[in-house]
């Protein structure tokens, strides 16, 4: 006869990992930053390079569309060139507009309707189609707002932070060579030479 | 098993009143450690990839009008000229465009196109030249139907081959036609 040894179901405590895994779970969760909305929804091309983009003191400049977007990371150099831009085009801005203002990621719209965007909620203001881009003009200096947008975010990340401002620009992977080179030479018109090209990733098998 | 703890405290006075026997409750965990895991994975990976990747690109001081131009002279078999066009067209040249010592032949984008090419010649300009640091030029020239996707990747393929010095120039109107062809 065979003796048959009795099984018992191995019950394994799991108290203690579930207290470690909803530990780290929580980690996780808090240090996760949520995907903002965007206004201007970019398709990136692909490359191979792994430069990861500085986390503060980035301006981005999203292209797409025939339209250009405008983008600060950090709050306090968003309000700060808000300001500078308001003196120089006589728009005063109240304090809630300027807090309002400082939590927009990316805007797309001219100096004169700004006003309307801030007041805006955050779901309507990233309607497709809504905002037109900021308006570029290569002859006349007063009416390229975005080379005023860029100058006056580099004043405000010197005066803050003493930190010289850098750039990122988020193409379209469909936009022709041209609303590029309008955009790179906008930068290199202030002499901002070097900037980063937002892009995915891939491998090297393409 | 995490157990709740029934336990009446024990050697209290000999209960009188009549308790219905209880037992432990044992709650059975691992689904939900199965669960917190999955969602531990589901944000570690989104963390690290929602970061987006890119590219570094320096660009030289803009030529300004009034001063004058100070050209580089570079020697014909070192520079290598890449014309970009619409739908993924891509020629290349050796040296000067009006006596190319190689080309002007075409090519396409990927592994087995334009890259074959740009990793012979990273070995084989320093081999010709003999001094290691007198490699590969590469200038980059796009027409205006190019799309943005086409200026990354060629940018890609440099960092790729390690092309030591590269640059987006205009192009001539020569090239242009040359490209329309």
């Amino acid at each position: 006869m065979a003796v048959k040894t009795q099984k018992k179901a191995g019950a394994i405590d799991m108290t203690a990992m579930c207290d470690v895994s909803f530990l780290l779970l929580t980690f996780f969760i808090l240090t996760a930053t949520a995907k903002q909305p965007e206004p201007l929804a970019v398709d990136t091309p692909s490359s191979t390079v792994q430069t990861k983009l500085p986390e503060t003191g980035l301006a981005t400049l999203t292209v797409g569309k025939g339209k250009v977007f405008f983008g600060l990371v950090d709050r306090d150099i968003r309000v700060r060139t808000l300001e500078l831009m308001g003196q120089e085009y006589g728009v005063s801005f109240t304090e809630e507009e300027k807090t309002r203002f400082s939590l927009i990621d990316g805007f797309g719209v001219p100096i004169g309707s700004l006003k309307q965007i801030i007041a805006m909620s955050g779901s309507d203001r990233n309607k497709e189609g809504l905002q037109p881009g900021i308006p570029m003009d290569s002859i006349d200096k007063k009416k390229d707002e975005l080379s005023r947008w860029i100058f006056n975010a580099r004043s405000a990340s010197a005066e803050l932070k003493n930190t010289d401002l850098k750039f990122a620009i988020k193409g379209d992977a469909q936009l022709e060579y041209p609303a590029i080179k309008r955009v790179m030479d906008v930068l290199q018109d202030q002499d901002v030479n070097s900037f980063n090209l937002v892009t995915g990733l891939r491998g090297e098998d393409f | 098993m995490a157990e709740l703890n029934t336990d009446d405290g024990g050697g209290k006075k000999g209960g009188k009143k009549v308790r219905s026997k209880k037992s432990n409750a044992k709650v059975d965990l691992t689904a939900m450690v199965d669960l917190a895991f999955l969602l531990i994975t589901f944000f570690m990976l989104t963390t690290s990839l929602s970061k987006p990747q890119s590219m570094d690109l320096g660009l030289p001081d803009k030529q300004k009008e009034n001063e004058p131009q100070d050209d580089i002279e570079v020697a014909d078999n070192r520079t290598m000229t890449i014309l970009l066009g619409e739908n993924n067209k891509i020629k290349w040249y050796m040296g000067q465009f009006g006596a190319p010592l190689e080309g002007p032949s075409d090519s396409s984008y990927g592994k087995a196109g334009i890259r074959q090419e740009i990793l012979s010649k990273v070995k084989s300009v320093p081999e010709a030249t003999g001094d290691p640091k007198k490699g590969l030029i590469v200038i980059i020239k796009m027409d205006k139907k190019t799309n943005y996707k086409n200026m990354v990747d060629i940018l890609d393929e440099m960092a790729i081959a390690k092309v030591p010095t590269y640059a987006l120039v205009d192009i001539t109107p020569d090239e242009k036609a040359l490209l329309s062809k």
